[in-house]
Parts: C-alpha cells; structure tokens; sequence
C-alpha cells in the first residue's frame, strides 16, 4: 500500500487508487468536472489539476492519477489554484453565462465552482461560441452552448446505459455533443444524464422553467414504480411535486434513476381522486366520506363473509393492506390476494419470491440465467447493474423467454418453458455454464410466474438453483424480478387467501357467477374489471383509472408522494416512503381510511396511530421491524412437477412507460410513449 | 560537414533505383538474419549505445524505448507502430524516406519488431501521402515476395506482419496515443498517460510507437555498431539527422547531416544561404512549427541538436527549420501556426479546445493592428495557461510558438499596434 503525503497529511491507500481519490479520503475536496466515480476516466476537463513531487514541473490532472509511494501532492499551491483559475477561465470564455434563465442555476457545478475559482470579469473580448440545440427524446432538454464538453454524457450512455448513441463530433472549439443522428436516445435511464450534467446543456424537460432549487422542499423518499424500490428524493413545491431525483444507495440503485420514476411524476397531478364518490342511478356522483361509507356498509350488510373479498394492487403500501387484511378477516372473509397480476409466489416460502442474493449480489455472480423476464423494463435501474457486472468481464449470461436488447451480451437460450427443462435436467450446455460458476444466478421473471404452468416452472427453476449450487450458506442466487412495489409486502404482510379463501382467480370467478358480491380493490387497476361482474366494487387509490370506473363507491386514496408508508423491495429490503405533498382534496393516507371505515362496518381496528399500525406490521412479520435484522429467506422446495406450455414466455410490460395509474396519468410518459414504442421519433430535415 | 561514407540515407533524393534491387545495392537486407540472431537484448543494448534519441521531435532514446517492453511476450502480443503521419508544418524528411528509401523503414520495421518482441508492425501513414503509401506498400510486397519479412522472417524464425494504415487527415493522430486511437478505428484523441503505451497501448497490448525515421537508421546503426553512430555529432545528441529547411533560403531542401551542426553552416552549405544573405535574417524556427522561433542573434551561432536549441529556449523537434527573412511578417506568419493549431486542436481538453482559438483571435487582431498593448501581457499569460495543462503537447505546441513570438519580437508587436492606433488617430 503506498503511502503519500496531500496538504501535508500523509495517508496510506491502496494501490491503484488515483490522487483524487486519495485526497477524498482525507476530506480534501479537488474540482472537477469530468470525473464521475461511476465513469471511466477522461481526464480532459482539467479542473483537477495538482501539483505532485517528484514529477515534471507541470500540474498533473488528479482524477487520472495513479498514486505512487512517497508522492507528495499540493492541491492548494500557487501552482494548482493558478491552473485552476487558468481552466475555469477558459471554460467560461464560451459558456454563455446566462445562469438567470438557465434551470441548472443554484445547482450548477460550473456555477460553484467560478465562485471558487472564477475571475470577476472576463478578459475575452471574441465572440462567443455558439452550438444548435440538439434533440435528445421527449426528456432530456438540451441547451447545447451551455456545454463545457466533459463527456460525462457519452461515458454514461456508453458505459452504464449501453446505449452507445451519444458521441462527440467535430474538433476543437468546433467539437459538440450530438446523437449523430436526430434521433430520441433510446435509454430507460436517460434522465441521469440530467443528474450528470455539471453544467446546465442537459436539463430536465419536464422540469422546465419551474422553480430554482432553492425553492423546493427536499423530501426522501422511496420509488414505487417498480419492484427495485429505488432511492428518490421528492423535490415539491407547495402542493405540488416537481420532481424526483435519485438518492444514493449501494445497496439498491447506487445512484441512478429509472426514467419512469423521475419523469411520471406529473401523472400525480393529473386524473386525481381527490373526493368520494358513490355511483347513483348509474353514474359516479360526488359524495361526502360518510354518504360513502354509509354506501359500503350496507353494501357489506347485504354481503356474508364468504361472498366477499379484497384484492391489492401494485402500489399498494403494507400499513393499508394489513389494515384491511385485518378487516377483511373481521368481517370473517378469507378472500384476500395481493397478487393481481395472478402470479404464483407461495406466501409461506419467502425465498421462493424474494430476490436473495440481494440486488448489489449481481456484483459477485460470475453466471446468469434470466427466465421469462425483460429485466430492462421490468427494472432498468437493476438491468444497469447486471451491465455494470458484465462489463468486469467473466460474466455469462443466457436467456429464456423473450427476445430483447438488454444492453449486456446475452446468449439466447429459447422462448419457452421447455428450454428451462432442458437446462434443469443438464442436457442443455447453458447447465454447464452455471454449474462451473462459482456464484451463478437466476432471475425468474413474473413472465414466468404468472402462466398456466407457473409451478411447474418455479419447481425447474428451483432444480437449476439446486442442480448448478445456486444456493450455499452465504450465497443464494435464486433470484425473483417482481414488477410489482407492493408485491413482496403484500406477501410479507400475508395479504393472501386464508382457510378456505379465494385467491384472485377463485374472486373473479366467484364474481362473475355472482358467488362473490362484494369487492374492495386497494388501489387494483390491473385486473379484468368486466370480470366482477354484478359485485358491488369499492374502490380505494388515486387515480382515476379502471378500478375507479368500475368502482360504485369511490374512497380517494394517497399516491406514494402523499403519505408515509412501507414498501419492501424485490430483494426484501423494507423501505419507507415520507410525505412530501399532502394528498389532494379529501382524499386521506390509506391506512387512515380503512381504519375510519373500520368504525363504520362495525369492526373497530385497535390502530389509532401509523405507529401503532407499524407496531401491527411488526407483529406480522419481523420484516416490519426496524429493530430486528431478518435472516435471509430459508431455501425450500418450490412449486409443483407437471409439464410444461408450449407458448413463449413473455415479459408482463409491454409498454415500460405506461404500467400503473401514475404513469398513464402522466404527459410526459404518453409522449414517450409516443417516441419510443409507437416509433414517431421528431422528424428532421434530413428525414424524409 | 558529414561525410559521404557516413550517410545513411544514400537515396534520399530518389535518384536510384527504389525498389529491392536498388536497396540492397545500397547495402539494405544485409545480414539482417545475422543482427537477429544476436538476440534482442544485444539490439537494444546497441541503440542504447548509439545514443540515437527520437527522430519525431521530443528526442527520447529510442533503445530506452525498446527497453520499456515486457521482456517476455505474455498472453497480451506486442505491436510495433511506426508513426508516419508526418503532419507537423514544415516537415517532410518521412514523406522523402517513405519516397525513395522504403526499404530502410521495412527493415527497421523488422528489426525494431524482433527487438520488441512483436510479431506485428502497423505504419500509420499520413492520409495526404498517397504516392509514398503507394511506394512503402510495393516496398512491403518486395520484401514479402523475397523471404525477407512475413513468416519465417529474413529465414530467422521470426515470423513477422507489416501493414500500412492511412489516416484521414488530423494532425493530432499524430500525437502517439491519438494514433493508436485512430488506428483502433475510434476518434483520434490522445490517452492520458499513464498508463504509456509500453503497458497499455494498441488494442490494449504493449505497444511502442516509433517515428518514421528513427525506425529507418536502426538497421544502418546495428550493421555499422552504435559506437560509429555516437561517433558523429556532439556527446548526448549524437548521429546523424535529415534535416527539412524551407522558407527564404536559396535552395531550399532536404538533407542528412550530422547533429549539431551550426545552423549557418547548415543553411550557408546546403541551402545557399539566406535569400538576400546572412545579415537579412529575421527570425528561424528550428524544428517544426511547435517550437518557438530564434531571432538572427541566436542563430548566428547556435548548433543544431536538442540539448543547444533548447538552451537558448527553442527546440529541435523535427529538424523542420523554416527560416524568414526580413521581408516577413513574422506576426502574420505565427498568426498563421495559431489558425493551424485551432483548427486542428482535438477538442477534448479545456484548455487547449478554448485556449488555441482565443490566442489565435487575439494574434489576428494583433496582426491587423486591432489591440491594445496591454494585450500582448494578456497573450502571453493565456498561453502560459494552457502550456503544461493539456493532456497531450498540442497544447504546448500552440503556446510555444506565440511565446517565441512575444519574447523575441515585442517591440514590433507594439509597433504595429501603436503605429496602427496613430493611423486611426490621424
């Protein structure tokens, strides 16, 4: 380990650690522009240059610099501040400094920075540069003579997106940032590029124009919109949420954003439930929370335990399911799934459905086998990751199921159910490949789970994992992708049909047969509505979306931006969600409503507070309590042997931005919809 | 003066015959299967001895460069790359070498390869070379046709491939690692260096890039022995050099001497002296357009090597020396070597990319007279800020040039902008 000597500190760092990285350590805090520590070095910012001895007379650029022993670095000697002050006045000699319209301003690192080390006056009397606007997709804006050329953007989309689409043309002063072609840069991650840009040349376009961050209240909080449970941070302002960013988690999303979850924020404010209503002579009318409430008890008078039942939906939180899980069970209906999507996960064994060897776990895999899933869809923050561990290098990677770019090489097992045999019982290669792997991995998709032979899927998908030793004491690489936020809550919570209950199949063919005549769906929008036939449908969520049409009493709920609530990931993470935004209206945080509606039917719950709701969730499962470290998931035997389908699996997303109510809500996800899975990219003039 | 039988270069003007016949008249492919047989460690050890530095214009020991290769080929192969995209303005001794003298570069190719232990040998050749790429390339299918490289090498056992590639243009591929960007088919933009291309170079193997003409004298140094070789020229800066001079000279040309040489001599015996004589001098740049011009008080007795001339601040970089005499407008002509190094300013780091156009706009104003004297301060500090903070030496190689400039030629800088200010004036 060599030792070096920065500002007079000495400090000991591995080898191979650069300067940069060295003076961190120490709390030295070094300029920069173009480093990332997430990006492959580029060095050609210049901001970062320090003076080292023994070296040539000359700064050396710290980001690129490998420490040596005995090196002695100054990163506030006359000479560095000199090259400092020397690049960041050539940065600015052709930046247009027009930080008063410009949406990176108060957050700019060129901004910070000139204050550091920037001259009070410009000595550059020539005229400035100019560059055209390039079209980047319906969400990345682009004011491209704000650029100061750092290539942050081209490593990202080459290295972590795996879109090589962005590049720099043209040489010198005349080089710019372009997508070569006019073309929408075909990434679910392309709004980190936005977090990316130290200067304001990339800039949130929904965001546009709508506040200085000085302005917002800064809320952190959790993602729902997919099952990775992605570290946000909600930036509102009054009622109204503006934005979202990532927050840094290692463990979870490091520090990258998927675009649905930065960008579909303004379907929170659209298509809103932000009053009752009880559907009269046919229509949804209006209603106050007791005429509602009112309306569901004689619902549930003129029901019987076993007619009715209760399904949750995809952003369900666990304080509001276990509530009416509780209810449910008072009013003495076992009808309960959380499933809506039908998949086959067994509630009583949690590591038949947990993502286990943990997301930051594809780091160690060294093999892969991906089943009936499109994790680039499904989970692009975690499909970044799986890139990330290819490009280390000895990393393979195959297949099953649909046929798609994932961004990483992957070998093509087949389509369907049968390949996954072949590789179960050793006669296909791949089954080599895993089982020579020292931590090999398996990502079953909802694909997989949510056919007519799920069970039997599962069972070959659990002999992979036992026949390749997936699954060791320290490691197991049994691997499920849920789509869903609220799913591995809702099982952990034990939202699933008791003795003798109906799980979502037995409700909608209980409903349709008039078997089952009263349903509460809790925020379930994905489900066959015309399946409920004539059932009396209390609806509970905050959107206006098909539940809510079908619903005959209405019962405004809060989207996850408006309520504190818990969610656990797809790898079983327990995950807190704070409030940002006040829900609009009358509508109220979940759990609060089924509680109220608890005193009306009847059944009084003995909550009163989200403390005590919590202390309930804890009750369920250790997974609710903060206190408690819970063991990793005891492997068992999983599913059922039969045969298998012959159809393709396929992945459940068929359009990744528009998968719940939030983003059908959201402008900005029907435009990308638009671009990107309608294929009306913006035509050019050289375009036809 | 270099003597006949010293030259190495016996067809640099193409009055032979070119091709293998030719080549081997003039002693090429003589016992190179014997050199090899040598083993590696006595090559290198001989260029060392030779005290040959790199003909491309920073003067690094060759032989060292050699030594920097692993000593065993490991799972990584070596490349050998010759640098033949000779782009730096007033510079064109590879263009004659590659002309006239093929052969010498095969040769060395193979030799410089053995010594590296490469199997593979890629010339990159300036774009613009469309002739000279055609005649290394007949050279190179000579030399396959007779044995003399391929498989089985000379019949050394060494097998060995030779390939020429084309650039398309940039002055900037000429910069090493900005060359083995282009040669790997990405944007010609220089690496940071460390790692250096002995470690990490094409392709990611242990790559060393040479000159054209250092390649081509490393057969004559191994078959004539390093210490006839650090016979001529001065301790440290020994041997012989071609030397390129253009500009206000009689007889402008190329030619081999020895290094060290004054630079009247140089110009008074070779190029018929300076047009209108001696004492009609301006100003000389002394290796290409990078370094920084001398005025006639430096030249009247400085020599031609690299510890001299970068004495008295110049440098001898490619042996391009461009003389001016006093009808020139030397603002005018730095001002030209700016536009020249904005235009083909890479574009990848700060200071450089924003830098060499700021110079150039505010050396173009200065020309025509339109600053202030207080800008001539300015210029210069501009380019102090970019000399030494770039990633590659473009950056230096445009500052330098406007330093010479500035600090040689200031009163004129001043009387230009003053006299010009008295015009508007009346």
């Amino acid at each position: 380990m060599p030792k070096l000597t920065i500002d007079g500190q000495e400090i000991e760092v591995p080898a191979g650690t650069t300067v940069l990285q060295a003076a961190e350590m120490l709390g030295i805090e070094i300029p920069r522009f173009c480093y990332h520590e997430r990006l492959s070095i580029a060095g050609n910012c210049r901001m970062c240059l320090v003076e080292v001895q023994p070296g040539p007379p000359k700064p050396a650029a710290s980001c690129a610099l490998p420490v040596a022993e005995g090196m002695t670095v100054k990163t506030d000697s006359p000479m560095a501040v000199k090259a400092r002050k020397g690049v960041m006045e050539f940065l600015l000699i052709n930046h247009p400094l027009d930080c008063p319209i410009c949406d990176q301003g108060g957050e700019c690192d060129l901004q910070d920075q000139a204050v550091a080390y920037g001259f009070d006056r410009s000595r550059y009397d020539e005229g400035k540069r100019a560059v055209e606007d390039k079209y980047f997709g319906p969400l990345v804006a682009t004011e491209m003579t704000r650029c100061i050329q750092c290539t942050r953007c081209v490593r990202f989309a080459t290295e972590v997106a795996g879109v090589p689409q962005l590049g720099a043309t043209g040489r010198g002063e005349h080089m710019e940032i372009t997508t070569y072609v006019e073309k929408a840069i075909e990434s679910e991650l392309s709004g980190n590029l936005v977090d990316l840009c130290p200067v304001g040349a990339l800039t949130n376009k929904a965001y546009s124009f709508l506040a200085r961050p000085w302005e917002l209240k800064k809320t952190e909080s959790i993602d729902v919109f997919d099952a990775v449970g992605a570290n946000i941070r909600v930036d509102s302002r009054g009622g109204e949420v503006l934005r979202v960013m990532p927050r840094l988690n290692e463990e979870i999303n490091e520090e990258w954003l998927a675009d649905k979850s930065r960008y579909a924020v303004d379907g929170l404010k659209r298509q809103r439930l932000d009053r009752p209503y009880v559907r009269k002579d046919g229509k949804l009318q209006p209603a106050s929370w007791g005429e509602a409430f009112e309306a569901i008890r004689t619902a549930v008078a003129a029901s019987s335990p076993a007619r009715m039942a209760a399904i949750a939906g995809d952003m369900a939180d666990a304080e509001s399911m276990v509530l009416l899980k509780d209810l449910m069970t008072g009013l003495g209906s076992r009808s309960l799934d959380c499933r809506q999507d039908g998949a086959l996960l067994d509630p009583d064994n949690r590591a038949s459905y947990l993502f286990n060897s943990g997301i930051a776990g594809i780091d160690q895999a060294d093999a892969l086998l991906i089943v009936g899933s499109n994790p680039r869809w499904e989970a692009p923050v975690l499909n970044a990751r799986i890139r990330k561990r290819y490009l280390a290098g000895g990393f393979k990677v195959g297949v099953i199921g649909p046929q798609v770019a994932l961004t990483y090489k992957t070998e093509y097992l087949g389509a369907g159910a049968e390949t996954l045999a072949a590789v179960a019982d050793g006669s296909h290669p791949f089954a080599d490949v895993l089982k020579n792997a020292k931590k090999p991995m398996l990502i079953l998709g909802m694909g997989a789970l949510t056919r007519k032979d799920s069970a039997t899927i599962l069972s070959l998908a659990a002999r992979v994992a036992d026949n390749s030793g997936m699954v060791s004491d320290e490691w197991n690489g049994f691997n499920v992708l849920h789509t869903a936020a609220a799913r591995v809550g809702g099982l952990d919570v034990g939202f699933v049909p008791g003795l003798n209950g109906r799980d979502l199949k037995g409700i909608l063919d209980g409903a349709s047969s008039g078997e089952i005549n009263f349903v509460y769906l809790l925020g379930a929008d994905e489900i066959p509505m015309d399946r409920l036939g004539k059932a009396f449908v209390v609806y509970q969520g905050s959107h206006g979306d098909a539940g809510a049409m079908r619903a005959d009493v209405i019962l405004p709920g809060a989207a996850y931006t408006e309520k504190n609530a818990t969610y656990v990931n797809t790898e079983g993470t327990m995950q807190r969600t704070r409030l940002a935004v006040f829900p609009p209206g009358d509508a109220r945080e979940d759990w609060t409503i089924i509680r109220a509606l608890s005193d009306v039917l009847g059944y009084k719950l003995a909550q009163d507070s989200l403390a005590q709701v919590r202390d309930r969730l804890a009750t369920v499962s250790a997974v609710f309590d903060e206190d408690t470290p819970v063991a990793a998931a005891k492997w068992k035997a999983c599913g059922a042997t039969g045969s298998v389908d012959q159809a393709p699996l396929s992945s459940p997303i068929t359009n990744y931005y528009m998968t719940d109510p939030i983003s059908r809500a959201s402008r900005v996800m029907a435009e990308c919809t638009e671009v990107y899975v309608n294929g009306k990219q913006q035509r050019t003039g050289t375009n036809g | 003066m270099l003597q006949d039988r010293d030259r190495i270069f016996t067809n640099l003007y193409g009055l032979q015959d070119i091709g293998l016949t030719g080549a081997r008249a003039r002693g090429d492919w003589d016992g190179t299967k014997a050199i090899m047989e040598k083993g590696q460690d006595w090559i290198i050890n001989e260029m060392k001895e030779s005290g040959l530095r790199g003909r491309g214009g920073a003067g690094f020991s060759t032989g060292m460069k050699w030594s920097f290769m692993p000593k065993q080929e490991g799972e990584r192969p070596h490349y050998l790359v010759v640098n033949a995209d000779e782009g730096e303005p007033g510079t064109c001794k590879d263009r004659e070498i590659m002309r006239h003298d093929p052969h010498k570069l095969v040769e060395g190719c193979l030799l410089a390869s053995f010594a590296i232990r490469a199997h593979t040998c890629y010339i990159y050749i300036r774009g613009e070379f469309y002739r000279e790429a055609e005649a290394l390339q007949s050279a190179i299918d000579e030399a396959y046709a007779a044995g003399l490289i391929g498989k089985n090498a000379c019949g050394s056992g060494w097998d060995f491939d030779l390939y020429v590639h084309r650039g398309m243009g940039a002055y900037v591929c000429g910069e090493e690692t900005a060359l083995i960007n282009s040669l790997e088919g990405k944007k010609g933009q220089p690496r940071l260096k460390p790692p250096f291309p002995a470690g990490v170079g094409l392709y990611g193997c242990p790559t060393t890039v040479n000159n054209v003409e250092s390649i081509a004298v490393a057969p004559t140094i191994l078959r004539r022995g390093a210490s006839w070789f650090a016979g001529l020229g001065r301790p440290k800066n020994s041997g012989t050099k071609l030397f390129c001079i253009s500009g206000h000279v009689n007889t402008p040309c190329n030619v081999e001497e020895e290094m060290g040489i004054p630079l009247k001599e140089l110009l008074e015996k070779h190029c018929g002296g300076v047009r209108g004589g001696w004492d009609n001098l301006l100003a000389v740049i002394p290796g290409g357009s990078s370094v920084p011009m001398m005025p006639k008080s430096v030249c009247d007795t400085v020599l031609m090597d690299f510890d001299s001339l970068r004495e008295v601040g110049s440098g001898l970089g490619t042996a391009a020396v461009i003389v001016m005499d006093k009808s020139t407008d030397v603002i005018q002509a730095i001002n030209r070597l700016a536009k020249f190094y904005t235009h083909e300013s890479c574009g990848q780091c700060t200071p450089c990319r924003e830098g060499t156009g700021w110079m150039a706009r505010v050396l173009d104003r200065i020309a025509h007279g339109k600053a202030a004297v207080e800008e001539i301060d300015m210029l210069f500090e501009v380019s102090k800020q970019i000399e030494g903070h770039t990633i590659c030496a473009l950056g230096d190689a445009a500052a330098w040039p406007i330093q010479g400039l500035i600090r040689h030629f200031r009163p004129l800088i001043e009387a230009r902008i003053l006299g010009q200010s008295a015009q508007a004036a009346e």
